[in-house]
Parts: structure tokens; C-alpha cells; sequence
């Protein structure tokens, strides 16, 4: 599904991040990105989701090359990008909003798909719900907590109905039982709609717990990456098993050797 | 912004207000100090009369300055406040022409646009320009890069960016601009009034009422000034307080 190809970055005045790096994705992957802090991890998102533009090389979605940002794709950033001046209803809505205001063009909205506006609504009524956030829809970021707004976040993504979710540090700074709750959200959602996701992650456990696959990036420039598999990802009794342990143990040794 | 002006304390601010004035007409005991008892019955028949028409031609070119400099000053503002590049190299002459009363350049703008109403309207709308293009650069130049990344990756490009991020983002500011300037903006009004029209508040209280001693009918002229003034002031903030209620922690 996602094809980076000698994919060249650096930020302007700054040594390269990345330097012909390749990746290949499959559709229905569960992708962590781990790495030190400065690693490129939220870089790398940025670049697949087509805010930032690449030096050299080339990044495919689904066979198209990406030069601005893709409809089908989601982005949830680490501090979610709410408008303060818009209620949790309207900030959920504002995808779809800013797609009734370019109409189905293709370019900014998906050219398959026009949504009246009572669609609209109710699609992210039903997100709202799904999320358990309905209840806070008339209400302002600045008046929720952090978690509340988390979701509110993941509302609006899903609501332009993505095929590919991309996730900056979605679990840092919730309380435990909100953040198993949104693991196991996004989890069932994976495997119920064959939804690729990529989550990035400075967590060992968060990495090892919604990684299929784990990609490790390293400080300086990342050329080769390491990838560890991890086929016992995403059920929550994995958490309490020695193999889940043992596999935080490798990554942490994988992650100490690289610095 | 602490509170809303309730009825009852306007109420007791008018009382203090006609208070005071009647006690310096006590006081003076000359005509030039007339009692708010011989001004308000004559306020309130020429307001809808002579004065009303002086009254809506002062409102009128207030308006029309207000929306001039809104609709020039807001993409510029922006546009500025979006590119560092272009900012840098303009910085340095705002700030120096930021300062400047605007009212010197009256005799200029006279002999360049003529004596029509649109030299008056330009004159005003220059105050209320750099005041509101100040305030609109800075605030787009402070918005989080992460929120603009974040509804980009919604599908925006520039203009639903600006319809959804920026413009609201910059209208609370716009509007403390708006509601500071304003007084100045009348005060200016009121001296390009004074000469080259026969229309407007400026007109009236000076050549219609003080050139000729008639100084009731000019403290009419002050009192419609004054209720231009307070007026404008008081729907701004209202406004305001609408846009910022999102800045309440409280839920409403």
C-alpha cells in the first residue's frame, strides 16, 4: 500500500533525517515507529501524509505518487489540532466540512464521494457515539480533558472514512484505562475493517502491544531501518504474558544499540 | 473582558454622568454650560430631525472606513503574518509608519483625493488599517504550525485555510483592534468634518451651533457624537465577547 522509495529529507539548515530510505507497507498493516526523540519518527508521518515534501525520492499510496495530501488518509497529531473556537461536534466535522467546501474535486476530496450535509452530520453523530463523546459535542476543546479531546480527534479522521490512519504519540499523557480503552478502539477497528494504521511511539510496551510490525529508527540519519516482527500484537491478554515481556526486552536491546 | 455591562450599571453611569454635568452647569453658571435638562428635550427632537442627518452622515463614514480597512487590512495581515519572508522585509516600515498620527496627513489626502466624502472615509480608514493589520500578522504568525499541518492534512489548501484557521483565528484580535481604534477614528472624524462638508457631527457642532453661540444645540451635537461613539464601542465588545466564548473554561 505504501511504497517509499529513496526517500531523501532534511529540514532546512539541518542534516538529513532521512537519506535514500525505501519502506514497503502492506495494505491491512499495523505499523509501530519507535525511536529516540529527534529520530524523524513524526517527520516521517508528516511525509506520508503529504504536508511535507521530500528532497529527493518518492513516496506511493496506493500506486499514486504523494505530492499533497491524500483524502483516504488520516492524521491524528500529537496535540490533536483542534480549532479552539469550534465545539467537539464542529472540530469532528471539520473534515467533511472542508470537503463540502471544495466539493468531490479529487484533489482536496475524494472525487468518489459526495456527501450532503445531513450525511455529514450524521456520520459524525455516529462517531461522536462510537467514541463516547456524544454527550460532549456543544462543548470546547479548552473545556475537556485531554483524552476527551484525543477522541474527538480520532473522531474527525474517521470520519472521512480512511483506509490509512496515522497516529502521532496517540496514547501519551491519557490515564491507563483511557488509553486501553483507545489501544483496544483502534485495535478492533484494524481487524474489523482491514484498516492500515501506523502509530508512532517513543513507548516500548505501546510499540510492542499495536505493532504487527515494529520499525525502528535510529538518532542521525536513518538510511536502513530495522523491522521486528511481532505477530502476537494487538490482544490485551498479550500484555500479561511472558513472550510480550520478552519482546519489550528485545526492542529495548534493539533500541540501546543503536545509540 | 472581565464582565458584560449589565442594564443596571449603565443605568447608575448615566445617572453619575448627568449628575456631574448638572452640577458643573450649577457651578460655571454660564451659557457655555448649559444644564442637561434645557440640552436633552432638543436632543431628543433634533435627532430626528437636523441632527439625525448629521448624525447618519458621521455613522456612514465611520462604517465605510471600518469595512475599508477590515477588507484591505485582514489579507494583508495575513498574508504577512503567513510568510516570514515577505514580513521581514515589510517589518521595519510598518513600524515606523505604525506611529504616526494619521491626521497629518489630512492637507495631503485633501489635495491627492479632492474634498469628496472618500478622502474623509481614507483618512479614517488609515488609523484603523495599520491598527488591524498589526494585530492580524501577529496572530497568524503565532498559530501553532501543528494545528495548520493538521487541517492541511484534512484536504485544506489556502483557501479553506484561511476560511476555517485564519480568519477565525484573527477575528477576536480584529475586533480589540477595531474596538480600540474606533475613538480615535471619531476623533479624527470629527476634524475632517469641520471643513469642505455640510453634512456630518463635525459640521454640526462647529459651524452649525459654536461659530453661531447657539450652545445648546452644540452640546446635542456632542451628546450625538458621544452616542456614535459609545454605540460602535459596545457592539464591538459584544461581538467580542460572543468570539471569545470559546475561552471560557466553564462550560455555557
Amino acid at each position: 500500500m505504501i511504497a517509499i522509495n529513496n526517500l531523501t529529507f532534511a529540514y532546512s539548515g539541518q542534516p538529513p533525517i532521512f537519506q535514500d530510505y525505501s519502506l514497503q507497507v502492506d495494505r491491512g498493516e499495523a505499523l509501530s515507529i519507535i525511536g529516540p526523540s529527534g529520530c524523524g519518527k513524526t517527520t516521517l508521518l508528516y511525509l506520508l501524509a503529504g504536508v511535507r515534501q521530500p528532497r529527493a525520492g518518492s513516496i506511493f499510496i496506493d500506486d499514486k505518487l504523494i505530492s499533497r495530501p491524500r483524502p483516504r488518509s488520516g492524521l491524528v497529531l500529537q496535540d490533536h489540532g483542534l480549532l479552539p473556537w469550534q465545539t467537539v461536534r464542529q472540530n469532528a466535522r471539520l473534515g467533511l466540512t472542508i470537503w463540502g467546501f471544495y466539493g468531490s474535486d479529487g484533489r482536496h476530496a475524494p472525487a468518489d464521494e459526495l456527501l450532503v450535509s445531513a450525511e455529514a452530520d450524521q456520520r459524525v453523530d455516529a462517531w461522536l457515539k462510537k467514541l463516547g463523546i456524544d454527550g460532549l459535542r456543544d462543548q470546547y476543546p479548552l473545556q475537556i480533558s485531554r483524552g476527551q479531546r484525543q477522541r474527538t480527534a480520532i473522531a474527525r479522521t474517521l470520519a472521512m472514512q480512511p483506509d490509512l490512519l496515522m497516529m502521532d504519540e496517540p496514547f501519551s499523557a491519557l490515564d491507563a484505562p483511557t488509553r486501553e480503552d483507545l489501544q483496544n478502539f483502534i485495535i478492533n477497528l484494524h481487524l474489523e475493517s482491514d484498516l492500515t494504521y501506523l502509530i508512532v511511539t517513543h513507548d516500548i510496551e505501546v510499540a510492542v502491544l499495536m505493532g504487527k510490525k515494529i520499525l525502528v529508527l535510529q538518532k542521525g540519519c536513518n538510511r536502513e531501518t530495522q523491522i521486528m516482527d511481532n505477530a502476537l500484537y494487538g490482544l490485551m491478554e498479550y500484555r500479561r504474558q511472558n513472550e510480550f515481556l520478552q519482546k519489550c526486552d528485545d526492542l529495548r536491546q534493539l533500541l540501546g544499540s543503536l545509540t | 473582558m472581565s464582565r458584560r455591562l449589565n442594564a443596571r450599571a449603565a443605568l447608575i453611569g448615566l445617572l453619575m454622568f448627568f449628575a456631574i454635568w448638572q452640577a458643573l452647569a450649577w457651578i460655571i453658571h454660564r451659557p457655555i454650560m448649559p444644564s442637561p435638562l434645557q440640552v436633552l428635550p432638543i436632543f431628543g427632537v433634533s435627532l430626528f430631525g437636523n441632527l439625525g442627518v448629521h448624525f447618519l452622515a458621521s455613522s456612514a463614514r465611520v462604517l465605510a472606513a471600518i469595512g475599508l480597512a477590515v477588507i484591505t487590512a485582514v489579507p494583508i495581515g495575513l498574508g504577512l503574518g503567513q510568510i516570514p519572508r515577505i514580513n521581514r522585509i515589510f517589518a521595519p516600515l510598518i513600524a515606523i509608519v505604525y506611529p504616526i498620527p494619521k491626521i497629518v496627513f489630512l492637507p495631503v489626502i485633501y489635495v491627492l483625493m479632492g474634498i469628496t466624502d472618500i478622502s474623509k472615509i481614507f483618512l479614517i480608514a488609515l488609523i484603523i488599517f495599520f491598527q488591524i493589520l498589526v494585530v492580524v500578522r501577529d496572530e497568524a504568525a503565532n498559530l501553532h504550525p501543528e494545528l495548520i499541518l493538521s487541517v492541511q492534512s484534512l484536504g485544506a489548501g489556502r483557501r479553506a485555510l484561511f476560511r476555517y484557521v485564519y480568519f477565525p483565528a484573527s477575528l477576536p484580535a480584529v475586533l480589540t483592534a477595531l474596538r480600540v481604534s474606533v475613538g480615535t477614528a471619531i476623533a479624527v472624524l470629527f476634524i475632517a468634518e469641520q471643513s469642505l462638508t455640510t453634512y456630518g457631527l463635525g459640521y454640526y457642532i462647529v459651524v452649525e451651533t459654536y461659530q453661531v453661540l447657539r450652545y445648546p444645540e452644540m452640546y446635542a451635537g456632542i451628546l450625538a457624537m458621544s452616542l456614535l461613539g459609545l454605540v460602535l464601542y459596545f457592539v464591538i465588545y459584544n461581538l467580542e465577547l460572543k468570539v471569545n466564548r470559546y475561552r471560557t473554561e466553564e462550560p455555557n
